[in-house]
């Protein structure tokens, strides 16, 4: 068989053609024998950054290792909608306790596997952006501090999606949900100091801390392989739209993705051990607004009586993460 | 072997025996003895292969060892009080997903007030989590409790809480009968799960269940109690004839031949009742006690069978539900329907109050002489000039501030930090 010889650049971020490359080189999801661990005919909506997310995540894991794999899941969207009764769409072994337990059953199970000699057998533990830096954070963070062998994953959707897009701990100042609406004189979200799960989980200085985005698929699968070297508390905590919460296009849920790390809204990153490692610069600079336009979510901001001044927030706070964690291209910063 | 030794490390070393693989702990009166002695166990290697959790919440604890049981090993854990109130969503969880979890509750009164003393609120407020709820009436029951609820824990695939009186027998040192661990291994057989984490053959466990089928889920749940229900009794005569005991089982009746007056009651306090009814006995009153040991399920024949002769029924309880009446006491009245009997609630012994032969004797005389009106429910030994002084004081003022505060100062307790 022969391929086409290719140049470097495409088998980066803009990477379609999978199929041009030496099959030692594709990514999981484009080989024939991923284990396709989230499985089709799940009831997610078109477009479900989630979906996505969780299907790379848990195959690339699946992989590293060699399908020895237990998934430990907290309520929200990605639990329902694979698992509508009598169906599932999982084809590992998949435990579902409650919304703020997952990373403690988590460490439960990782606990059992090594009392019981198995620790061949790797735990990985899910929920949303809810299940995670509000209603689990507490377990989280003991699973962290106690180092457990668990690499926990949040699919970040900025809000809880599954109960019907109310406010969460992530989601960002200005944005509209059903609890913070666009109602009298501050619309959105209000402006907090925001919380950073993947700093704090560095805080604890667990081993590996990564964040990644739906748009760089290669990356995501590359950080969860990474993270399966590991032994002990990892975290890897992923930006994936959620059409339906944000107004957003289920043919947009990629751009949407590329757009949070290229304006600098949602920082790509590599930690070990509390230190970042390594940082993925943004391409092209682009400014905040070119983001929250195409979201429902954003049109106060810009309609009738726009509101420049709340723009810019979002802006500076872009601007923050971007000198915080170095974004710019070298030469540039 | 018999030894005295403190309840809690009577309990310990029966949890060693029955080899726990996970143990989730976190700190609170008065179990913490438990936990202590059990990190001390896997430490020295008294208790080999065992991974201890020291998780961050009673709610962690729990949720460890539901996914440590889902992952197919033993799995344990001990609380008290607030701390069983803080883990109530994952024991609802435990029960419905059918995994073996087994706990032991220190029982203690839940707050506000704050109280860290002994009474049932605790178990009762949890009595319908999906648990099966064992109460021990000494430490040596305790002790068989245990092994008898990762028996029955595991060949029903249900969780099983052993309930013991906080600090009463947790802390009381008394002589013990401790069997050796080939007695335990051999009445306890090796943990075979019936569902399992396992990549050889993925499950998916705790999918969602929507009107379709929740009741028929919900229904095997009833119908897994009801099979305790059997299979509690055939547990307590296999103990009986491997360690010569009786320990377990349903109820225990206590000189109920041909007693018009039974008093029902749970844990420790069956020993002060026997000892009044003892002694009501040698006055020649017909008065017997009938011991619950299996709270949840709640078997209903046997009470039925073991009061259908009697007159009088008093249901000493350690816990009320508020604003309602008697809780073991609804479910006596349950299991007498249409026998010509009255059934008395009477609350006693709340945050650590001690239930006194006196007190019983003074509660039981009036009974006998029909003095106690059933439609009311009675509360042993309340002060009610403490109560109406109280009140009185609350209707003078438009805030009349906490109550608790102002009654301990009434009493002369001042607030001096004793009860912190
Ligand atoms: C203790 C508890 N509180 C609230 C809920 C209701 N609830 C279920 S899922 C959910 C939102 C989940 O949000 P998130 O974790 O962000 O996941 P998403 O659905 O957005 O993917 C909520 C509030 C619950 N199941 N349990
Ligand atoms: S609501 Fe959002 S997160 Fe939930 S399934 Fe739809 S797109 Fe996915
Ligand atoms: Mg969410």
């Amino acid at each position: 068989m022969t391929f086409q010889e290719i140049k470097l650049y495409q088998t980066g971020t803009f990477v379609v053609g999978n199929r041009l490359l030496d099959p030692q080189q594709r990514s999981v999801q484009a080989r024939t024998g991923r284990s396709n661990s989230l499985t089709s005919g799940h009831r997610a909506c078109q477009g479900c950054g989630e979906a996505l997310g969780a299907r790379y995540v848990l195959d690339a894991a699946m992989r590293a290792t060699d399908g020895r794999l237990v998934a430990v899941n907290s309520t929200g969207c990605l639990e329902v909608f694979s698992t509508p009764y009598p169906e599932s769409s999982w084809q590992l072994p998949w435990l579902h306790s409650l919304f703020g337990n997952g990373p403690a059953v988590a460490s439960g199970v990782a606990a059992a596997l090594r009392a019981s000699g198995r620790d061949d057998i790797r735990v990985i533990g899910q929920a949303g952006d809810g299940g995670t830096v509000d209603i689990g954070f507490g377990t989280l963070s003991g699973m962290f501090e106690r180092n457990d062998d668990v690499l926990f994953v949040c699919y970040d959707n900025e809000g809880y999606m599954n109960t019907g897009v109310q406010r969460s701990g992530a989601t960002p100042p200005g944005a509209a949900t059903n609890t913070t609406k666009v109602l009298g004189h501050h619309p959105g979200n209000a402006f907090g100091q925001g919380k950073s799960v993947p700093l704090i989980a560095m805080a604890h200085e667990i081993p590996y801390v990564a964040t990644a985005t739906v748009a760089e698929l290669r990356d995501l699968e590359h950080k969860v392989e990474k993270a399966m070297t590991f032994r002990g508390a990892r975290y890897l905590h992923v930006f994936v739209p959620c059409p339906l919460g944000w107004g957003a296009a289920s043919a947009d849920t990629i751009k949407l993705a590329r757009l949070a790390k290229e304006t600098g809204i949602f920082p790509v990153f590599e930690a070990e051990g509390g230190q970042v490692t390594e940082v993925s610069r943004i391409r092209r600079q682009v400014p905040v607004e070119d983001y929250l336009r195409p979201q429902r979510r954003y049109a106060h901001l810009f309609g009738d009586n726009p509101r420049p001044d709340v723009v810019a927030r979002i802006q500076a706070g872009a601007d923050r993460n971007i000198a915080r964690f170095g974004l710019l291209p070298e030469g540039d910063a | 072997m018999r030894s005295q030794v403190e309840g809690s490390q009577a309990v310990a070393r029966a949890v060693t025996l029955c080899r726990p693989q996970v143990v989730a702990a976190y700190p609170i009166s008065p179990q913490t003895h438990i936990v202590e002695s059990l990190s001390d166990r896997v430490r020295t290697g008294e208790l080999a292969d065992c991974e201890y959790l020291l998780v961050e919440s009673e709610f962690g604890a729990m949720s460890a060892c539901i996914g440590a049981s889902a992952a197919g090993v033993r799995s344990y854990t001990a609380t008290s009080s607030q701390g069983l109130l803080f883990m109530a969503e994952a024991l609802f969880n435990a029960s419905g997903l059918g995994l073996p979890v087994v706990m032991t509750v220190a029982n203690r009164a839940i707050g506000a007030p704050i109280n860290i003393w002994n009474d049932h609120s605790d178990t009762m407020a949890m009595r319908d989590c999906g648990w099966v709820q064992l109460f021990a009436e000494s430490n040596q029951r305790a002790v068989d409790l245990h092994l008898q609820a990762f028996r029955l824990a595991e060949s029903l695939s249900v969780p099983v809480m052993v309930c013991m009186d906080g600090f009463v027998l947790t802390h009381a040192v008394e002589e013990v009968d401790l069997p050796t661990q080939d007695e335990v291994d051999a009445f306890l057989p090796r943990f075979l799960p019936q569902q399992q984490l396992d990549p050889e053959e993925p499950v998916t466990i705790g999918a969602m269940v929507g009107p379709e089928a929740f009741t028929e889920v919900k229904y095997l749940m009833h119908a897994k109690q009801l099979a305790a229900l059997d299979e509690i009794p055939v547990i307590a005569a296999e103990f009986r004839s491997r360690f010569g005991r009786d320990s377990g089982g349903l109820v225990r009746p206590y000189r109920l031949e041909d007693a018009e007056t039974v008093v029902v009651a749970l844990g420790s306090v069956l020993g002060t009742i026997e000892d009044v009814v003892d002694e009501m006995r040698e006055l020649g009153v017909a008065i017997g006690a009938l011991g619950i040991t299996c709270f949840r399920p709640w078997p209903a024949a046997e009470v039925r069978d073991a009061l259908h002769r009697a007159a009088r029924v008093v249901v000493v309880e350690r816990a009320f539900a508020v604003g309602a009446g008697g809780i073991v006491g609804q479910n006596v009245r349950d299991a007498t329907r249409g026998l010509p009997l009255v059934v008395h609630d009477v609350v006693a012994g709340l945050g650590g109050r001690a239930v006194t032969r006196a007190s019983l004797h003074r509660l039981l005389e009036d009974v006998v002489a029909d003095r106690l009106d059933p439609a009311r429910l009675h509360f042993l030994d309340l002060d009610i000039a403490l109560v109406e002084r109280e009140l009185t004081r609350a209707r003078g003022g438009r805030r009349p501030g906490p109550h608790a505060e102002s009654m301990l100062r009434e009493i002369g307790t001042v607030a001096s930090g004793a009860y912190d």
